[in-house]
């Protein structure tokens, strides 16, 4: 469903995001874990069309995420980890505006954005600004808008940040009743148990290089996974795992 | 299409609610009203002056309200578009970048010359309302005076194409940064000089001259307020709104490739 090639992004000379590669099949759950400044949202904006990758390739629901841009942002949802709301809308208002610039059919509009208000748990609030919910209520309305169109891909970065702990797990709630079916996720985050309640997979970056990719269960077999992500995002082991995957290649190639 | 509408609704909703297009409309028809009452009020002082000289009533004749009301005050107005326009175009794009709604609007399915066109409609309703409401002026003229209705009709095209001309140049500055107040200066530093970029085409030559007298707006605005309706003009007004529509966009679009 989501296959990363060799994605890079440069800034100037910074490299952000160098050259990483992983997948997600359709229906999985992919925790995207890293420090802050890893490149967990410079790879979120590429994959969702906002940046253009400076090189490497990705695919989305098969379409390509640079020439057939288009078709990509229309299979996703994006929350980006500033919820983007006007606050001058009402919720409701606002729903059926991003309903009808996601491409929802005329007649469906309402109904969409009543599906999106239900599960996401607005109904109390449809009717007032966005500039006066709470910071939990603004989230559920990033979450709202970016799933009014039934994308097949959900990309959450960082949607529990910043919120007080009853809504963190108020908010997870309404993430894993999000997850079920076909729907593809990528949730970015560093929260750990985050990852481990909601994920099938985790991939781990650090400063822009892909320190792990693997199933959730493999990882915390014989470690949790606070100890896996240390380990990973030390610069030791960073190297070592380059220099053994190097090697493999060598190996594979010979 | 659709895309357009939703946008310019959207926008033009948003222009409604903040209190900066009532201050805009509130000054606009207030200055525009204080302009309409003191040329009025010359042109009855010149009126009755000629009226009581011997062989006043010759020059009565040259006395028109179209040159002498309505020209003037749409020469006014013109100028105060120069500054309040800006302050309506500077949060197009500067606002939606601060907010972080640009990221919404740029990974939805629409296209970037969906987004600028349909802010640029949204903004020039907001723009052709306030202008409509000075008709006021306009109909006064006509229910006590004689005013020639087709010269009046040509000065409020010339009013309009100039405002929508001033918008997509704001919106050009809007696109630029995400700092409102950088837009707003940018935007009205833009409008001066495309005002007074004339002024040296008398001492400048022929050719350059020339040049720069096509390319200043007054000129062309001047000729439809007196009613001169050339091609020249209307070649101007939409060459200079599709190629800063056209600049705009490729501004937006620059994100996917700069």
């Amino acid at each position: 469903m989501i296959e990363v090639h060799e994605l890079t992004k440069r800034y100037g000379d910074r490299e952000a995001v160098k050259g990483i590669s992983f997948s997600a099949a359709r229906g999985q759950v992919l925790g995207f874990l890293g420090p802050n400044g890893a490149g967990k949202t410079t790879t979120m904006r590429m994959l969702t069309g906002f940046l253009p990758p400076s090189s490497g390739t990705a695919r989305i629901a098969g379409f390509d995420i640079f020439t057939q841009s288009h078709e990509v942002r229309r299979r996703i949802g994006y929350l980006p980890e500033n919820p983007p709301l006007y606050p001058d809308m009402t919720v409701r208002a606002y729903l059926t505006f991003v309903a009808k610039l996601k491409g929802v059919e005329r007649g469906r509009v309402k109904s969409a954005c009543e599906a999106a208000i239900e599960r996401t748990g607005l109904g109390d609030v449809s009717g007032r600004l966005l500039a006066h919910l709470s910071k939990g209520y603004k989230q559920r309305a990033g979450l709202a808008q970016a799933l009014i169109h039934e994308p097949e891909v959900l990309v959450l970065d960082e949607p529990t940040i910043g919120l007080d702990p009853r809504q963190i797990i108020e908010i997870r709630q309404l993430i894993k009743g999000l997850v079920s079916g076909d729907r593809t996720v990528i949730l970015s985050t560093h929260i750990l148990p985050e990852v481990a309640q909601v994920c099938d997979k985790v991939v781990i970056i650090n400063s822009g290089r892909i320190a792990c990719e693997d199933s959730i269960e493999n990882l915390t077999r014989d470690a949790t996974l606070e100890e896996v992500f240390l380990r990973h995002i030390s610069a030791d082991a960073a190297a070592e795992e380059r220099a053994a995957h190097a090697l493999a290649e060598a190996e594979a190639r010979v | 299409m659709r895309n357009v509408l939703t946008i310019a609704g959207r926008e033009l909703r948003s222009i409604f609610v903040s209190p900066i297009a009532y201050v805009v409309m509130t000054g606009f028809l207030l200055l525009g009203g204080w302009f309409f009452f003191n040329l009025l009020a010359r042109f009855n002082l010149l009126v009755s002056m000629y009226s009581s000289f011997q062989g006043g009533a010759e020059a009565m004749q040259r006395l028109n309200v179209n040159e002498f009301v309505l020209a003037p005050l749409f020469h006014n107005l013109s100028v105060v578009l120069v500054i309040l326009v800006p302050m309506i175009t500077m949060r197009g794009f500067a606002e939606e970048k601060r907010a972080g709604t640009y990221e919404l609007l740029l990974t939805s399915p629409v296209a970037t010359w969906e987004i600028v066109l349909g802010k640029f409609v949204g903004m020039i309703a907001f723009i052709t309302v306030m202008i409509g409401l000075t008709s006021i002026y306009g109909l006064i003229l006509w229910a006590y005076g004689n005013p020639e209705v087709g010269i009046m009709l040509s000065g409020y095209a010339g009013l309009l194409l100039l405002a929508i001309t001033f918008v997509t140049i704001g919106l050009f500055a809007s696109s630029l940064t995400e700092n409102q107040i950088i837009a707003a200066v940018t935007g009205l530093v833009m409008l001066l000089l495309l005002f007074v970029i004339a002024w040296p085409a008398d001492s400048a030559g022929k050719t350059i001259g020339d040049v720069l007298r096509y390319v200043s707006v007054t000129e062309h605005f001047a000729d439809l307020v007196k009613g001169v309706i050339d091609s020249k003009s209307l070649v101007y007004f939409a060459t200079m709104i599709a190629g800063w529509l056209f600049l705009t966009q490729r501004s937006v679009e620059s994100i996917r490739w700069r």
